[in-house]
């Protein structure tokens, strides 16, 4: 049992594992079409997630960008020795976005932004051959973060905020390999909590040598959201004073939302523009899920990831007045170890491929549209710290493919 | 420009199917797993309690489903093998009624029984639901007999619902015998099938070991009619081979392939090796004690041999009562067994390193005096008196010999016991392999893989297979059948032997993925 936990959301919200561990990347309609870059690219509210530095440079007293994707995931895994294989039957993971920026002077813009970086939605079929590490779990966040961005020079900005973030966990898993009521059915073990909140901030600088090239800097704290209200229920265990009590009972928990550092820059030349993000994740922060549950159970779960890189390049052709085409493509690393590799978030490397466009309906409102698509060589990988330090493991292949529509708004 | 648009999306579609991942090699595709020479598309296991899925005392339907055959058929589906069937018992309580009555025992569960949190085994409450006289009415293709030996397999009748008030029956026959006078051999071989297992012949010789020896070896008596042999008694060699040639030569007619497995020692057994005999734990003083006593127990022996009604000569009457006086050392020491001899008047000795206790002893009366001496009051009243150059009277000597309370029979295998079945293994086991060469069937060593379990263990994912009561994950909790963590180990060892022998490549499966035994406080009160 355990892991999880935590971050809340709507109900409506469920997202996926998409970029190392469990970070979505996926916070803005145009930045993604371009592989998700955007440190350095002045173009839209979605500034307010990537740089708010970059808001007061915006040429419109008022900027709105809303957007969602539908991610469609899914892992597959064999084992050939065992001759076992499974699948995840993931649902749609719906990350989303709303931006919104004002210019209050010429020297400050101020803006709002609520966003998702943070899921994971995997469910693998029931009492699967890796069961007793997860059968499935949906974990969710959404950031809410006031920026204010300050013009110190027509070359030089900052900006930042506080966040404030809100979270949701759900995760079973089986209580062990092996350990079943006397009918046979797995003992299992859920955990459950919404409403896991916590603050953080970010801060972001812009430099702009020339008019047509910028250079980007963000950071954005670390955010360890603490679960100690939640519900895990004990099923399906024998009854015996050597076995849990089946019922529910208190759980507390922790699971970092580590910080992450990107900088970059974009150069514009006639009709195009060229953009490179490199993102620093600082996932060491998560050496362990450890649960603490209310009838003296504990769930030790050594993840130990490393910090990983993520090298973004995105290319935009502004091809009439009313369409702007986008593509990019990165390479995204994963912060899982060798033998850490559990199967509750089965990413290793990746190389992402994106496009997208902007269709200006009116001056002011454009419709915005991207993809991406998420390749991955299929590994060996196994977790070896379970129980007794038993290993599982096999073959994992992941796919993921994202299509997703916006609306941006000027005025 | 909103046409070329749609033309981009259609292609998004494709790519959406096209980002399906699919293995290089997937399992469904795979050609590595293949039967070889051999044929798994019917296979039909033979043999008793073992191969049926038996387990903590009882049959149940979690126990049958990881029973080493059913383990074997989901694998043997990786290349070619068919359905499986089994005749499940009605739940998962185990045990089993005999026209309404049961006869049969609910299955072991581990329970707390006490404050102090000591774990036992304990039968779970409840009744079961299993009539073993309502017969199925179809064949299985694991066709385990609990409690079968050899020869039975062979026997008309075996399934008889009315043959089970004479014992000729089995009840577990009885459910699924197609006819009251067939035998469990045609019922195999009418289902044609097209690769067999047969591990049997643990019955001959366990169920002596199981009571303690206290039944007849016919190696000894040289009966070689099995008709008039008691349940437990040791089955004569030749009627074990005559019985195993004649069932492996049915069953390998037509050159039908299969695989043989032999019998385990009784010392791989956590039913015969988990009560240490040498658990009289003293202190200096009591070991002390103790030896005075059987000092003085020499004394008073001597005086009784050299009396009326024995008068055996002194000097001879001394040389006799010397074997008693025993002596005690501080910490562990053997325990005291019943032995009959004519050299051993007074019926006792000291227990030998290779001697066994079985499981079933009340380990209780082991704390005691059980296996060594009570010591009430008027015991050591006397034994006051000799202390202080006393001579006791013939009663208050009756009361020292009298206060000696060595083990029973049936609570051990002595060392005669051990030899009968020892010898009646090893001929046993001579058989099957000989049987194996002969016909060029595979061959399991199980006794050779258990003897690893019981010495050290067998490591898996995640730890080690051993035969540690309770805890070693090997056996369940009657102490002699496997766990199905120990039947999935079975399972693996018997496709090494296919794999040597037909040249079959199958999947193994992770023995850590089977379960040990089950806790539970839902007991019988």
């Amino acid at each position: 049992m355990r892991k999880l936990l935590l971050l809340v959301l709507f109900v409506l919200v469920t997202m996926v594992t998409y970029a190392g561990g469990y970070r979505v990347s996926v916070q803005g309609q145009r930045a993604m079409a371009m592989g998700h870059t955007g440190v350095a690219v002045v173009n839209s509210a979605e500034l307010v997630f990537f740089n708010p530095a970059g808001l007061v440079y915006l040429e419109n007293k008022l900027n709105v960008s809303v957007g969602a994707s539908g991610i469609f995931s899914e892992v597959i895994f064999q084992n050939e020795e065992l001759g076992i294989s499974s699948e995840t039957d993931n649902s749609v993971g719906t990350p989303l976005n709303v931006y919104a920026s004002y210019q209050v002077n010429e020297w400050m813009s101020v803006g709002l932004g609520v966003y998702t970086p943070y899921g994971s939605e995997v469910t693998w079929p029931t009492d699967w051959a890796g069961s007793q590490l997860v059968n499935n779990i949906d974990l969710a966040a959404i950031y809410i973060q006031p920026v204010v961005s300050f013009k110190l020079s027509d070359h030089f900005s900052i900006g930042g905020g506080p966040i404030y973030v809100t979270g949701s966990v759900n995760f079973n898993r089986n209580a062990s390999r092996t350990t079943t009521d006397l009918e046979g059915n797995r003992s299992n073990i859920t955990v459950d909590d919404t409403g896991v909140s916590n603050w953080g901030w970010s801060i972001g600088a812009m430099f702009n040598p020339t008019e047509n090239f910028h250079l980007g800097f963000s950071y954005r704290s670390e955010i360890i959201l603490e679960s100690t209200d939640g519900e895990a229920t004990f099923a399906n265990f024998p009854n015996s004073p050597l076995a849990p009590a089946n019922g529910t009972t208190g759980f507390e928990a922790e699971l970092p939302l580590p910080a992450e550092l990107t900088v970059g820059l974009s150069y514009e030349y006639k009709k195009w523009l060229f953009a490179f993000d490199y993102n620093r994740q600082f996932w060491d922060v998560y050496e362990s899920l450890d649960l603490t549950f209310g009838n003296g159970q504990t769930s030790i779960n050594p993840r130990n990831y490393k910090n990983s890189s993520v090298y973004r390049f995105g290319l935009q052709y502004a091809a009439t007045e009313k369409i702007t085409l986008r593509a990019g493509y990165y390479i995204d690393e994963s912060p899982v170890q060798a033998g850490f590799f559990a199967p509750e978030t089965p990413r290793n490397d990746s190389d992402g491929f994106s496009g997208g466009l902007s269709f200006a309906i009116t001056p002011k409102l454009a419709i915005d549209a991207s993809f991406f698509f998420l390749r991955f060589e299929e590994i060996d990988a196994s977790y070896d710290f379970g129980a007794n330090g038993e290993s599982f493991g096999g073959t994992y292949e992941s796919s993921a493919f994202g299509p997703g529509i916006g609306l941006t708004y000027k005025m | 420009m909103i046409k070329n648009n749609i033309k981009y999306l259609a292609i998004l579609a494709l790519g959406l199917v096209a980002c399906e991942p699919e293995f290089d090699n997937p399992l469904e595709e795979t050609t590595a797993f293949t039967s070889g020479e051999a044929d798994f598309s019917n296979y039909v296991a033979l043999g008793n309690s073992l191969t049926a899925g038996y387990a903590d005392g009882a049959l149940y339907v979690t126990g049958q489903e990881n029973s080493y055959p059913n383990i074997l058929s989901k694998q043997f589906a990786f290349a070619g093998g068919g359905e499986f069937t089994q005749p499940l018992m009605s739940d998962n309580t185990g045990g089993g009624l005999i026209a309404g009555v049961q006869l049969l025992n609910n299955r072991l569960v581990l329970a707390v029984v006490d404050d102090k949190g000591t774990r036992a085994p304990r039968r779970l409450a409840g009744t079961p639901t299993t009539e073993m006289t309502t017969n199925l009415n179809s064949s299985f293709n694991n066709m385990g007999i609990p409690s079968a030996k050899s020869y039975e397999l062979l026997a008309p009748g075996y399934g008889s619902a009315v043959g089970l008030q004479t014992g000729t029956a089995n009840p577990y026959f009885v459910r699924f015998a197609s006819s009251p006078t067939t035998t469990v051999l045609e019922d195999a071989l009418e289902q044609d099938p097209s690769f067999f297992s047969l591990w049997i012949g643990s019955n001959d010789v366990l169920l002596y070991a199981l009571e303690g020896g206290v039944d007849m070896d016919h190696n000894e008596t040289g009966n070689t009619d099995p008709s008039t042999y008691m349940r437990n008694d040791i089955t004569n060699t030749a009627v074990f081979d005559q019985a195993y040639t004649t069932l492996v030569d049915a069953l390998t007619a037509g050159g039908r392939k299969g695989v043989l497995l032999n019998l385990p020692d009784v010392t791989s057994i956590p039913f015969f090796t988990t009560v240490p005999n040498n658990a009289l734990v003293l202190s200096a003083e009591q070991a002390a004690n103790l030896t005075g006593f059987f000092q003085a127990f020499a004394g008073i022996a001597t005086q009784v041999l050299a009396s009326p009604p024995n008068n055996i000569p002194l000097a001879q009457a001394q040389a006799i009562a010397a074997q008693y006086a025993i002596q005690f050392n501080p910490g562990p020491n053997k325990f005291l067994i019943k032995e009959e001899s004519p050299t051993n008047p007074f019926g006792f000795r000291q227990m030998t390193d290779e001697e066994l206790l079985l499981l079933t002893i009340d380990q209780g009366a082991l704390g005691q005096g059980y296996g060594a001496v009570v010591l009430t009051d008027d015991v050591l009243q006397v034994l006051g008196i000799l202390q202080m150059g006393g001579t006791p009277t013939p009663e208050q000597g009756a009361l020292v010999i009298g206060a000696v309370n060595a083990i029973d029979d049936k609570d051990v295998l002595d060392a005669q016991e051990l030899a009968s079945i020892s010898n009646a293994t090893t001929s046993y086991n001579a058989t099957i392999k000989s049987a194996a060469d002969t016909h060029g069937l595979a061959f399991v060593d199980a006794k050779a893989s258990l003897a690893q379990v019981a010495n050290g263990g067998i490591p898996i994912n995640g730890g080690v297979i051993t035969s540690q009561f309770g805890t070693g994950g090997g056996f369940s909790l009657d102490g002699v059948h496997p766990t199905p963590r120990g039947y999935a180990l079975i399972a693996n060892l018997i496709m090494d032997a296919i794999k040597s022998t037909y040249k079959s490549n199958l999947p193994k499966v992770d023995p850590a993925d089977f379960g040990t035994i089950t806790v539970s406080n839902d007991i019988a009160q």
